[in-house]
């Protein structure tokens, strides 16, 4: 291989991890939820609705800081719908995140009418600043990717949840929430609470996967989180509830998509490219590759009342 | 087992409480955009079902609700959540408007029925394999049936590139003889609406369903398995076959809303055409309360909203009404746990 090639090669490593970087931020988000026990089919509403609060927040304030901050915050606002619904009130897990999705939908739009006047884009916002980091930001190839903040928070982020999820009493409890709440209240944990906690963080790790289209994208688009929810709720069943497991099939499916990228108008048919992030995981969940086991108590509503 | 009169009305009361708490919430997005609520919802209400052209609008929007609504309700009553309805329709009416077009000179007698069992026979395949690895393997059907929806999508593109006329995104005309006729042909009152006969078609599925539901063994023990499946299996009911059977109806069904866009409408399949109607029969099969006669109400209502929002479009964004079927869903989950505690306590 020579140097272009090398290049090149990079270059696509690059633009894997980014088209990763929002799935990764959503799968572990779905991750901490269903670990909980609660499922949490929102994501993909939550992405949009994250997005939007990126745009509003850098346009309000003219900073993309605050705008990461808003995008966290709306995500973390409509998990919070998802919890009162399902965790306070026990209603149906799945329902319910489709209501959410179906609402980030016409919000936006709403929103999106009502403050830019269109129907289709908001007005241009800032990005998130690059960082040189002493030359890293300037490689060849991977430069945009060392010097994106969003690209190592993410990573931060990923690392973080897995410890917090299987090295902290909290994520201890979370998880037993998710697989037992009745032993779990026995031992005194209160089960609401945790379930909330877990659904919360999917909102804002799944709102700041949003924020990371709106930032690259340095605008808002109608329905720019593009399936994008369903996919990070793939890569979490293949990578088998864990945060790291799911930010590897995120790779795996930010691969495929950059593959297609790639390979676009050269004759290749890439619809089965496109179908494959699909397909696998039928098949990890059909136990064909490793049984993929969800939590034993999730979409179960935990109701005290009644034990 | 049969309730008191008084427990089954304050459950459908549940529902109807649903709706009007949305339209307050509603009332103050239409607030937030500065225009009086009670005017916009009067002016919606009189677009709506204030002339023979709104209401030719709402039924022939109703029309594909109803088919998801059942479908989505059919798989409920077997304790199966098909969020598949989307693809399954989507290749229903592609096999559909293919078929269609394919067999275009053959007489009406044949092509019509072959054309819309296409279209029903595509779509229950579409939920075949969901239904085995629930069935073989115990594979949770809600996720399955994600995943083929987005297969459905990428496979109907693929096929396009074969299917579809030179620079466009659908397919070529079907034949004349597997049209479905429209309302206008009878009642020059709907002239120039796109209602046509689906709409029957629809009522009597519906119907069907109902007596498939409680008049048939294979309903009762649908409905067992639903309610139970281990006590289902231990009273001798094959449970996985229930199951596959249960979907691939489903999928059958769903598949039916090609028949009003292919078939009743434009004459050929067009890529994108459904726009999640699929997943809106979720909601209508909730707020309908997986009864047929529940969903022919909540599609009809549904239906409203939607053409509602393009009434009052020009002073407050239509998304308004996607904001408000979301909030009628929301309520209503709420609503009927709440409404089924109060209801335990009493007994």
């Amino acid at each position: 291989m020579n140097d272009s090639g090398f290049i090149v090669a990079l270059a696509f490593l690059a633009q894997t991890v980014r088209i990763s970087v929002p799935y990764a931020l959503a799968a572990v988000g779905g991750t901490m939820s269903e670990r909980g026990g609660v499922i949490n089919i929102a994501l993909e509403g939550i992405l949009l609705l994250g997005a939007l609060g990126y745009t509003m927040g850098a346009y309000y304030a003219g900073d993309p800081w605050i705008g990461l901050v808003t995008a966290a915050a709306v995500g973390v606002g409509a998990a919070a719908v998802h919890a009162v619904v399902t965790v306070v009130f026990k209603a149906d897990q799945i329902t319910s995140s489709l209501g959410i999705n179906l609402a980030a939908v016409g919000l936006t739009r709403f929103i999106l009418k009502s403050v830019f006047g269109s129907s289709s884009n908001s007005a241009r916002v800032a990005g998130l600043p690059e960082w040189s980091l002493g030359g890293l930001g300037s490689l060849p190839g991977l430069g945009t990717l060392f010097g994106n903040p969003l690209v190592w928070l993410a990573v931060g982020l990923v690392v973080l949840a897995h410890v917090v999820l299987f090295k902290t009493p909290f994520g201890l409890r979370l998880r037993s929430v998710g697989e037992h709440p009745e032993a779990a209240a026995t031992l005194g944990l209160s089960v609401p609470r945790l379930r909330t906690m877990g659904v919360l963080l999917s909102g804002a790790l799944a709102g700041l996967g949003g924020a990371w289209l709106a930032a690259d994208q340095r605008s808002f688009t109608d329905g720019m989180s593009g399936g994008r929810g369903y996919i990070a709720l793939a890569a979490m069943i293949v990578g088998k509830w864990s945060p790291l497991g799911a930010a590897a099939a995120c790779l795996l499916f930010g691969f495929c998509e950059a593959l297609q990228i790639r390979l676009q108008g050269r004759g290749v048919p890439n619809e089965f490219l496109q179908m494959l992030p699909y397909v696998v995981t039928m098949i990890v969940l059909a136990g064909v590759i490793g049984r993929a086991r969800p939590p034993a108590a999730v979409g179960t509503p935990y109701d005290a009342e009644e034990k | 087992m049969k309730r008191p009169t008084g427990a089954a009305l304050l459950q459908a009361l549940g529902p109807v409480a649903a709706v009007a708490l949305a339209l307050i919430v509603g009332a103050g997005f239409i607030a937030a955009v500065g225009k009086d609520p009670l005017t916009i919802y009067a002016k919606m209400a009189a677009g709506v079902f204030g002339n023979p052209y709104g209401i030719g609008q709402v039924l022939f929007r109703a029309t594909p609700l109803m088919f998801t609504g059942l479908a989505v309700a059919l798989g409920f009553r077997a304790g199966l959540f098909n969020i598949g309805a989307e693809g399954q329709l989507v290749v229903g009416a592609f096999a559909a408007g293919v078929v269609g077009a394919a067999l275009g000179n053959w007489p009406a007698p044949l092509l019509f029925p072959v054309t819309l069992l296409a279209g029903m026979g595509a779509a229950a395949l579409w939920a075949l394999p969901p239904a085995l690895l629930k069935a073989k393997l115990g594979a949770h059907e809600v996720i399955n049936t994600i995943m083929m929806n987005f297969i459905a999508l990428a496979l109907v593109q693929y096929l396009g590139h074969f299917a579809f006329e030179h620079a466009t995104v659908h397919t070529a005309p079907i034949g004349e003889g597997a049209k479905i006729a429209r309302f206008e042909a009878f009642f020059p009152v709907f002239q120039g609406s796109p209602l046509n006969l689906s709409l029957v078609l629809a009522l009597a599925v519906a119907a069907l369903m109902g007596w498939l539901l409680w008049r048939t063994r294979f309903g009762y023990e649908l409905r067992a398995v639903g309610l139970s499946p281990s006590a289902a299996e231990y009273a001798g009911i094959a449970v996985p076959r229930t199951w596959i059977v249960a979907l691939c109806l489903s999928g059958a069904i769903a598949g039916l809303v090609g028949a009003n866009f292919v078939q009743g409408y434009k004459g050929y399949f067009e890529s994108g055409f459904s726009a999640g109607v699929g997943f809106l029969g979720i909601a209508v099969a909730l707020l309908g309360r997986n009864h047929p006669l529940g969903i022919v109400i909540a599609a009809v209502f549904f239906a409203a909203l939607s053409y509602g929002g393009f009434v009052i479009n020009t002073e407050v964004p239509k998304e308004l009404v996607e904001i408000l079927q979301a909030i009628v869903i929301l309520f209503a989950i709420t609503l009927h746990v709440i409404l089924e505690r109060v209801l335990r306590r009493r007994a």
